[in-house]
């Protein structure tokens, strides 16, 4: 999907014509943006059957999503999880009616892939927690309404048992953002930071000190959520369906193609080797749903897909690179179709799929230890 | 399309892998090598995989079989791949028993359907004339003759073909050597006059043949389904037997790959287990990752095998990709295993070179990745 076409809601909501707004109040009505969530809460109140007999339908009318957002994909699915019924009602149908747009407040300039150190403080005062630190690669904040944010309450425990999720508005005052600009030229990520930020106690979620359990189970929200990126490829698509550059192999043959099939004989190959990668990870997150339905939500294999998604999406775009040749690498101007650009500034942003949401190599690290059962790293042997 | 196991499948699965872990673990296997048995298969275990049904899995029940699909028979040969089972499973239910069932005439599978479920016969399947898959190449003969045809020509790579008392001959009808169309198959007796097997004793252990045949005089009869097949009716054929096969080659990684881990958690280097290493962890981490992607794979295809509404051109399209996919992860996994197994990986007296050899004479088996990825992006229209 076109980037300039997604709808992400909030109080500064853009729409790119009327239909889309109209999509997303019918939608919204309905609760169908947010199928399975409890119609208490404004959700749909499907079952996963039922929400996947909508997704097949939305898909057959080729109807485009009518919201896009981390209220949706992220904080939603915690919050009903860990939240309490304040919160709920009070955050839950903004989220499904696209209403207030969130960011998450998870890295910190010194806290990356290591993310429990984080140092980011919050501390109480009366019935408000001031909070103080900063924030990097927070995504779009500086469109945000709300974030969600990772803080320490503890500087006196082992670092995963100091850290608190809590909530509040970053129209609040002591709050500023400042775009990054990226390799790719484009801005979605920011440094914020907070100067004495005054926040209510009561928009902590869960326990005090217990919020590493809900980072990590809203980590695993997200890692599903970007692994998507790697199934886009199955279905051929990387944004419309008719450009000659829609899908790689349509690119390579529009690009190389000779009698029927790409004349490269290696490129060739490679192409088929990711395709039927492609064709073999859309089964798998299939499966992995098929196989969640009595379970709660993703579970581990859900760092399996991430890693394997994101590799796939890095691989797409090296391969359209090499199919399209010299016109894909123009930055601007003259002398390169619209979508040639595009592709160039697409493979820049793909270099952070596996970097963002967890590195592979963090993924790589929970599937040994978690899935596969592997020794902690360095650990003694114990005899 | 679904891609996880319904409760049928689920018993099916579970009783043949204790059946395969108590009767037919890998030491049956180094037995036969040890002996240089012919046979290349215990009939002590192959008489129990016949009572256990496993004949007559994907055959149906007019014939004498089950009718449990190729579902269910994909999930027997994962589990005989677990622990490497050397028996007729392949040749003669997954090949012999398909070509008959899919191109036989009525009197053919009447005949010869309820004696493979009986275990009764056995067969071989003889198609590669070149070191390399390439079904086209077909220069044996069959020329029309009297009431019947008299064949000339050599194949290799015929499994089973050391113990088969019939042999299915793929031979050229019309046409030339590179032709798709043109082709035949004929049913000859091992024992008859021009019909000659030389044992090749491969890597696997397993019996494994090259034909020639001289002369050989066959009736009408022996003409399966009396006319020439076309090019997609015999893939239709070999892709099952790609998926068969794919399902056997991911039991036998799974399980190099279980033992690997296993490995990992019990030797210690430096002080500590070597599975710690995150040199080693990241690796299995990568398996892992192709291995569900292999198990999705398989799944995904033998479903759509038996799903009435898919066409050939979608079942030839999910065959290469699944072979493709194991033919890979298979050589990865293999390889690590022995590899991260150390010295000890590479004496003879330790079982994971057993899984290396055999996953290699599976790669070859019915195309090799390099065949089917080809013949992917072809059928892809690139």
């Amino acid at each position: 999907m076109v980037q300039d076409e997604i709808v992400w809601g909030g109080r500064n909501a853009e729409f790119k014509n009327p239909e889309s707004k109209l999509w997303l109040e019918r939608m919204a009505a309905k609760g169908w943006t947010c199928p399975t969530w409890p119609q208490e809460y404004g959700g749909g109140g499907l079952s996963k059957e039922e929400s996947i007999v909508l997704n097949q339908e939305l898909a057959r009318i080729n109807a485009r999503p009518a919201l896009t957002s981390f209220g949706i994909s992220m904080l939603g699915p915690v919050l009903l999880q860990y939240g309490n019924h304040e919160q709920k009602a009070e955050h839950i149908p903004k989220i499904v009616r696209g209403e207030i747009r969130w960011c998450q407040g998870y890295s910190e300039p010194g806290s990356g892939s290591d993310l429990a150190s984080l140092k980011t403080r919050a501390e109480l005062e009366g019935d408000h927690y001031i909070i103080n630190g900063s924030k990097v690669w927070t995504s779009y904040a500086d469109k945000a309404d709300w974030i969600f944010c990772l803080v320490r309450t503890d500087f006196e425990v082992p670092k995963h048992s100091g850290i608190s999720f809590i909530l509040f508005d970053m129209a609040s005052d002591g709050v500023s953002t400042k775009p990054i600009q990226l390799i790719s030229g484009s801005s979605p990520f920011c440094e914020t930071f907070f100067d004495d930020v005054r926040v209510p106690a009561s928009n902590l979620v869960g326990q005090l000190n217990d919020g590493w359990t809900i980072a990590k189970r809203l980590l695993q929200h997200e890692r599903t959520m970007i692994s998507g990126f790697g199934l886009a490829g199955s279905q051929g698509d990387r944004g419309g369906t008719t450009s000659t550059t829609a899908s790689l192999e349509k690119a390579a043959m529009h690009y190389r193609g000779d009698d029927g099939q790409i004349s490269d004989p290696v490129l060739r190959d490679r192409i088929a080797q990711f395709k039927i990668d492609s064709e073999v990870f859309a089964l798998t997150s299939q499966r992995s749903v098929e196989e969640s339905k009595q379970a709660q939500g993703p579970n581990a294999t859900s760092s399996m897909l991430k890693y394997y998604g994101c590799e796939l999406n890095k691989r797409r775009y090296e391969l359209l690179l090499q199919a399209i040749g010299s016109q894909s690498l123009g930055w601007e101007g003259d002398g390169f179709s619209d979508d040639e650009l595009q592709i160039a500034r697409e493979w820049l942003r793909s270099k952070a799929n596996s970097i963002e949401g967890g590195t592979a190599e963090v993924q790589l690290n929970i599937v040994a230890k978690r899935v596969l059962g592997l020794p902690d790293m360095l650990s003694l042997v114990s005899k | 399309m679904p891609l996880v196991l319904n409760e049928d499948q689920q018993m099916l699965q579970d009783a043949a892998k204790s059946f395969c872990l108590q009767h037919a673990p890998v030491d049956v296997l180094r037995r036969l090598r040890d002996e240089d048995d012919p046979r290349g298969f215990d009939p002590d275990i192959w008489a129990q995989m016949i009572e256990l049904g496993w004949t007559g899995m994907a055959v149906p029940e007019s014939y004498g079989g089950f009718d449990f699909g190729y579902g269910g028979l994909g999930v027997v040969l994962e589990q005989t791949g677990r622990t490497l089972v050397s028996s007729p499973l392949i040749a003669t239910v997954l090949l012999g028993a398909t070509a008959i069932s899919k191109l036989g005439t009525e009197a053919q599978k009447a005949e010869l359907l309820p004696k493979i479920v009986a275990g009764e016969l056995l067969l071989a399947f003889a198609v590669d004339e070149l070191p390399v898959h390439k079904p086209t190449h077909i220069a044996t003969t069959a020329v029309k003759q009297d009431s019947g045809y008299v064949l000339n020509g050599s194949k290799t790579f015929v499994l089973d073909a050391p113990v088969a008392e019939k042999i299915l001959v793929v031979a050229r009808t019309s046409g030339d050597t590179d032709d798709a169309a043109g082709r035949s198959l004929f049913m000859v007796e091992a024992d008859q006059t021009g019909v000659n097997v030389t044992r090749t004793k491969m890597v696997d252990s397993r019996s494994c043949g090259k034909l020639t045949l001289e002369d050989v005089v066959v009736t009408e009869g022996s003409h399966l389904g009396a006319q020439e097949v076309s090019d997609a009716s015999l893939n239709a054929i070999l892709d099952i037997a790609r998926v068969g096969l794919s399902a056997e080659m991911l039991g036998s990684a799974l399980e190099a790959f279980e033992r690997i881990l296993e490995y990992l958690k019990q030797r210690e280097q430096f002080g500590v287990l070597i599975g710690s290493f995150q040199a080693l962890q990241h690796r299995a981490a990568i398996m892992y990752s192709e291995l569900e992607l292999c198990r999705s794979a398989v799944r995904g295809a033998l479903s759509a095998l038996d799903d009435q509404d898919k066409t050939d051109l979608d079942i030839a399209r999910l065959a290469s990709m699944t072979k493709a996919k194991l033919c890979e992860t298979a050589e990865l996994v293999s390889n690590e295993a022995v590899q991260m197994h150390g010295g000890i990986g590479m004496t003879d007296e330790f079982d994971i070179g057993f899984y290396l050899k055999r996953a290699r004479v599976a790669q070859q088996f019915l195309g090799d990745v390099n065949f089917h990825r080809n013949r992917y992006a072809s059928l892809c229209g690139f």
